[in-house]
């Protein structure tokens, strides 16, 4: 056996075992979730195949239709806003004082509280009856905004919430970006007289590119399949105001038992977010031409 | 026009003092070579020049103006960084109009700039490319180009040739020295390396422990060092040091008895130096020949034989454990373990008292 053989084999021997693990809870099931919505199926085995019947009754379902409006409107209102605070906030901890340690801790620790506590703060500070929000409006003269119940503030409200809770990863990411920067550039730009934005811009910026694009497709992948919050604090009401896109593949799956339309669903949704990825990422490394 | 004045500067970075009260005065077209071992500050004092560490006390003039209050890019100052520091996501083009936008100097005026820089450093046709697809010497050259197009009053450059190999190094040293008479400004140039400042600098200033030990032409240094340290840093191999005492002098020359119990007549004026004083005498290895057998000379033990073709370097040791280099023309036929006869050329000796002051030679009447 050759060399170059060999050091294959042993690594393939070193990768193989994760690549069992992998196939099994993912590759498999993905794929029979594509046979899965193609037939009329229950939670107990039933399958009949219907072909794309299913797929026919999503495009045209208008309990849906609001899900992916609702989505979309979430992904719309949290990626932006998050990706911007995210980035000013990772600059301005991106010093070696001791404070900016502190907070970078305490920005992370936000993102290892589950879902559950973070909706019971939020939770907190939105109810009408005695929340953080209505307590300051009252000392003001204000009635209380009811934040979970009015369809015009429930998206508003979880956006909010999910930003809050979602910040730590991508300063965390930002940071990693930041300090991959090498420092004598920056140096180099200050003897070429380069003022604060224009660092920011002609330095800063495209220096970390690549993390702004990373940070902005998880991000929106993530969004994209918004669901413990929405189902937490709204349980997608008032009148499926707040129903996300998962939320409803949830409802439809273990409520109405309809397994193979919840999967065509769930196979509708992958494809969107592949495809939104996919652009933002041809979007942002097309102008990159030969970049080493 | 003055050139570049540096009063009394003094940097600690903590508790740790990093200069100590350094003061420089430099020529408008001067080429400076700060030399030193690792560690004596020259890029630190080279970065409060450029404005990218601030000073405790102390001032920075240049062209007759107070600098060292000024945001870097407000000095007249360009600087060449070790590592190059060029911008990864821009043209070389861009590299290098970058500081002259941001100074907002009219499009043309930059083209022209750019074209005449890239024409000298002959990087016309790498314009476009960005510096990721170049070679460490095409990049050191970009980083020259931008440092140029800026038409500074004072340029400054950290081990410019520390990343490049043997034959790129010599070839970019004759760059530097055809780039001084190009530019209408001064150049400070931070080096580890004594051969490289020996042969680029008018002045080289040496750095240790914190100050500036000694300033002055490469011959003056040479021949004339300051103190023990700046003879043993500069020259290469080292010039040898050996302990002794003062004897009474003769004609107002010292004598020194060396620790071997052997007597130079050295050619130092003795005035200011008490009898009986423990010195060191310091010899290069030129003035330390190979004496024929049963000569009167020092006998020493061959340790190390260096032969360069020309000349021959023999590192040998005295009994009483002293290291002494001698030269000799040619390929020498000694080999290590060999006991020889040293001939010391006493006269051009110099000699440091206890505290490292140099007395040098005086030319002999
Ligand atoms: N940012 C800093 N914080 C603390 N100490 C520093 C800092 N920068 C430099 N020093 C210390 O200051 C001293 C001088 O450093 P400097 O870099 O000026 O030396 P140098 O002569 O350029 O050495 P080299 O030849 O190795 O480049 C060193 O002892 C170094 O440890
Ligand atoms: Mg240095």
């Amino acid at each position: 056996m050759n060399r170059a053989r060999r050091d294959a084999l042993v690594g393939y021997a070193f990768v193989g075992p994760f690549l069992l693990v992998y196939a099994a809870v993912l590759v498999v099931p993905l794929l029979m979730g594509i046979v899965i919505s193609f037939n009329n199926a229950d939670l107990f085995g039933r399958r009949e195949w219907i072909g794309l019947a299913n797929y026919a009754q999503a495009l045209s379902d208008p309990v849906l239709r609001q899900a992916f409006f609702n989505t979309l409107t979430l992904t719309l209102l949290i990626v932006p806003p998050l990706t911007v605070i995210a980035l000013l906030l990772a600059l301005a901890l991106n010093r070696n004082t001791r404070l900016a340690a502190v907070l970078r801790g305490v920005f992370f620790s936000s993102l290892v509280l589950s879902v559950t506590i973070v909706t019971l703060i939020w939770r907190f500070i939105l109810t009408p009856d005695a929340g953080l929000v209505a307590v300051g409006l009252q000392a003001v003269g204000q009635p209380p905004i009811p934040f979970l119940s009015d369809p015009a503030y429930v998206i508003p409200a979880l956006a909010v919430t999910t930003l809050w809770w979602s910040l730590g990863f991508p300063i965390m990411l930002f940071l990693a970006g930041l300090q991959q920067v090498p420092g004598d550039i920056y140096e180099a730009a200050a003897l070429d007289g380069a003022g604060r934005w224009t660092v920011f811009r002609r330095i800063t910026l495209p220096s970390i590119r690549r993390t702004l694009l990373l940070v902005v497709m998880l991000q929106t992948a993530a969004q994209l399949q918004i669901f413990g919050q929405a189902q937490l604090l709204t349980g997608g009401g008032p009148g499926g105001a707040s129903r996300t896109i998962v939320l409803y593949i949830f409802e439809v799956s273990f409520g109405r038992w309809e397994l193979g339309y919840a999967t065509a669903i769930a196979e509708l949704l992958f494809g969107m977010i592949l495809l939104v990825t996919l652009l933002q990422y041809w979007f942002v490394t097309r102008q990159e031409g030969d970049r080493a | 026009m003055s050139g570049l004045e540096l009063i009394d500067v003094s940097k600690s970075y903590g508790a740790t003092r990093v200069l100590d009260g350094v003061s420089l005065s430099i020529a408008p077209r001067e080429f400076i070579a700060f030399l030193g071992p690792s560690g004596s500050g020259k890029s630190t004092l080279l970065r409060i020049i450029a404005g990218l560490e601030t000073l405790d006390s102390g001032e920075v003039h240049l062209g007759g103006q107070r600098i060292d209050g000024l945001a870097p890019g407000a000095r007249g100052i360009a600087m060449v960084f070790q590592h190059y520091a060029l911008y990864p996501h821009m043209t070389v083009r861009e590299n290098m109009a970058f500081g002259l936008i941001n100074a907002k100097v009219p499009k043309d005026e930059i083209a022209s700039r750019i074209a005449q820089a890239a024409d000298i450093l002959e990087i016309g046709s790498q314009l476009d490319k960005k510096p990721g697809q170049m070679s460490g010497g095409q990049r050191q050259r970009v980083a020259i180009g931008r440092a140029i197009v800026k038409q500074p009053r004072l340029f400054l450059l950290d081990e410019p040739l520390s990343n490049l190999d043997a034959a790129l190094r010599s070839r970019t040293r004759v760059e530097l020295a055809q780039l001084r008479n190009r530019v209408d400004a001064a150049l400070i140039m931070v080096t580890h390396d004594q051969a490289e400042a020996m042969t680029l600098a008018d002045r080289i200033v040496v750095m240790n422990d914190r100050r500036i030990q000694q300033v002055g032409t490469p011959a003056e240094v040479y021949a004339r060092p300051a103190n023990a340290f700046v003879a043993r840093f500069v020259g290469s191999p080292a010039m040898a040091m050996l302990a002794g005492r003062v004897i009474s002098g003769e004609s107002g020359r010292l004598r020194v008895r060396l620790a071997g119990g052997a007597e130079l007549q050295t050619a130092v004026a003795a005035a200011g130096i008490a009898a009986d004083a423990p010195v060191e005498v310091g010899l290069r290895p030129e003035h330390v020949t190979l004496a024929p057998p049963g000569s009167g000379g020092i006998a020493a033990t061959v340790e190390l034989v260096e032969r360069l073709g020309d000349r021959t370097f023999i590192y040998t040791r005295l009994a009483e454990g002293s290291e002494v280099i001698a030269c000799a023309p040619g390929f020498s036929e000694v080999r290590p373990g060999d006991e020889v006869l040293l001939a010391i050329d006493a006269a051009a000796a110099h000699v440091f008292s206890a505290d490292g002051t140099a007395h040098h030679p005086e030319a002999s009447a």
